[in-house]
C-alpha cells in the first residue's frame, strides 16, 4: 500500500487530470478561432495588393466606378543553386485584363527577417508599389523602412536595373535615398526587392499566366 | 500564525501597498518592453487581468488537492493554458495588437506576478479571496503600466491614445519610445514613489 502511494504516476493524477482538461480546453480554443487567424493573415496581404498594383488614386477610381479587383493567390517555384524556392504571387485581373502583379518576399535585414509584399505592372518591367508586412528594425532608424516617404521611392523604378541604395543621395534612375542611420536596413530592402524580382520575372513572362 | 489576509485587504494590497510593480518589482518584463504606447500597455494589462483572475480561481478550486511537490507545475500548466487562449483570441479578434505585441503574450507565462498569486494567495485561500486579490493586483499592474506607458508616449510622440496632446511644435523625445525611455521611467517614477512613501513614514513618526 505504502509502495503504492508513493509511485509518482499515482501522485501525478492530478498534473495528468489537469493536462488532459487544459488540452482539450485548448483544442476547442483552437477549433474555433483558427479560421478567423488564418482569415486575418490572408486579408492583411489581400487588402494591401489593390493599392500596392493601382496606386491610392486607383483604388479610389475603382471605387468610384464600383469596380473590385480579381486577386488569384497561387505558388510559383523557381530553382535556383540547386535548391527550390516557392514564393507566393498574386495576379490581379481587372475586367478580364491582367493589371499587375504582387510577389509577397522576405529577407534578411539588420535586427531580423524583412517580410515585404511588391507590387509589379502587367508588363513586369516596373514597380507599381513596395509593402513591408514584417520588420523588427531598430525602432526610430531602420523601422522608417516601412514609412511611405521611403518606399515610395521605389514605385515606378525600372525593373531590368537593380536598385540601389546611396548613402549619399540618389542620383541615377536607379538609385533611391538610403535612411540615415539606417543604411543596412534600406540596401536589405533593395535586395530583397532585386532578388525576388529577378527571380521571378522570367518565370511569369514566360508563362505568361492566362487570367483565369 | 498570523491571520490571513480578507478578501477586502487583499483587493486593496493589490492597488497601492502591494503595487505589483513599484512595491513587489514583479513582472518587470513587459513593464519595460511593451510601455511605448497606451494601447498596447492596456491591452497588455488586460491580457495580465484575464490569465491571473483564471489562474488564480483555477488555483484556488484545487487548493486541498495540491501536493507540495507538485504545485509549481500545477501553476505553470494552468497559467500557460490561460496565456494560449489570450494568445489566440488576440490573434483572432485583435490581429494588428497580437503583431505588435509579439512574443511578449506567450511570455506572460513566466510573469511572476501571476505565478507568486497562485503561491502567495490563492493556494491558500477562499475562491472569493483569490478573486478578489487577482482583480486587485491587477488594476495595480494595469495603473503601473499605465503610468510608464503615458509618460513615454506624451514625451515620446506627443500622443495620448494615438490623440495629440502635445503641441505640435513639440520636440518627439524618440528616446523615451526606445528602450531606454522604458528604463529612465521606470526609474524616476519608482524613485518618486519611494521618497513619498519614506516622507510619508517620517510624518507618521512625529505625529
Amino acid at each position: 500500500m505504502e509502495k503504492f502511494k508513493n509511485n509518482y504516476i499515482i501522485q501525478a493524477w492530478l498534473v495528468v487530470f489537469l493536462s488532459l482538461c487544459f488540452g482539450s480546453a485548448l483544442a476547442g480554443v483552437q477549433l474555433v478561432l483558427s479560421p478567423k487567424i488564418e482569415a486575418n493573415k490572408i486579408n492583411e496581404t489581400l487588402a494591401k495588393v489593390p493599392e500596392l498594383i493601382l496606386g491610392k488614386e486607383g483604388v479610389k477610381r475603382l471605387a468610384k466606378e464600383g469596380l473590385s479587383l480579381k486577386i488569384n493567390p497561387r505558388i510559383i517555384q523557381i530553382k535556383k543553386n540547386n535548391r527550390i524556392i516557392s514564393y507566393k504571387v498574386f495576379q490581379a485581373i481587372e475586367k478580364g485584363k491582367v493589371s499587375g502583379w504582387v510577389i509577397k518576399s522576405s529577407g534578411r535585414g539588420y535586427a531580423d527577417k524583412i517580410e515585404l509584399l511588391i507590387g509589379l505592372n502587367p508588363s513586369l518591367n516596373k514597380i507599381s508599389g513596395l509593402f513591408i508586412i514584417e520588420q523588427k528594425e531598430t525602432p526610430g532608424l531602420g523601422n522608417k523602412i516601412a514609412n511611405l516617404d521611403f518606399r515610395k521611392q521605389f514605385i515606378s523604378k525600372n525593373t531590368n536595373t537593380a536598385i540601389i541604395a546611396s548613402k549619399t543621395g540618389a542620383t541615377s534612375p536607379n538609385e533611391i535615398d538610403a535612411i540615415t542611420g539606417a543604411t543596412i536596413s534600406s540596401r536589405s530592402v533593395c535586395s530583397i526587392v532585386n532578388t525576388a524580382v529577378k527571380d521571378l520575372r522570367s518565370s511569369l513572362k514566360k508563362n505568361q499566366i492566362k487570367p483565369i | 500564525m498570523a491571520q490571513d489576509p480578507t478578501s477586502f485587504e487583499r483587493f486593496i494590497q493589490g492597488i497601492i501597498p502591494e503595487n505589483p510593480v513599484y512595491r513587489q518589482l514583479l513582472g518587470l518584463c513587459p513593464t519595460l518592453a511593451v510601455t511605448n504606447n497606451m494601447k498596447a500597455a492596456m491591452t497588455m494589462a488586460g491580457a495580465v487581468a484575464f490569465v491571473l483572475f483564471g489562474a488564480n480561481i483555477v488555483i484556488s478550486l484545487i487548493r486541498n488537492l495540491l501536493k507540495p511537490h507538485l504545485r509549481i507545475v500545477i501553476f505553470t500548466l494552468t497559467i500557460a493554458t490561460f496565456v494560449t487562449i489570450v494568445d489566440r483570441f488576440l490573434a483572432a479578434y485583435m490581429y494588428s495588437m497580437s503583431k505588435a505585441l509579439g512574443p511578449y503574450i506567450p511570455l506572460i507565462i513566466v510573469n511572476c506576478i501571476i505565478i507568486a498569486r497562485c503561491e502567495v494567495c490563492a493556494s491558500k485561500q477562499s475562491v472569493i479571496t483569490a478573486g478578489a486579490d487577482a482583480i486587485g493586483q491587477s488594476i495595480g499592474f494595469g495603473l503601473a503600466l499605465a503610468s510608464i506607458a503615458g509618460v513615454r508616449e506624451i514625451l515620446g510622440t506627443g500622443m495620448f491614445f494615438g490623440l495629440r496632446v502635445m503641441p505640435l511644435t513639440w520636440p518627439d523625445w524618440v528616446i523615451m519610445v526606445l528602450p531606454p525611455g522604458a528604463f529612465f521611467t521606470l526609474g524616476l517614477l519608482l524613485g518618486t514613489f519611494n521618497l513619498i512613501e519614506s516622507k510619508m513614514a517620517k510624518n507618521k513618526n512625529k505625529g
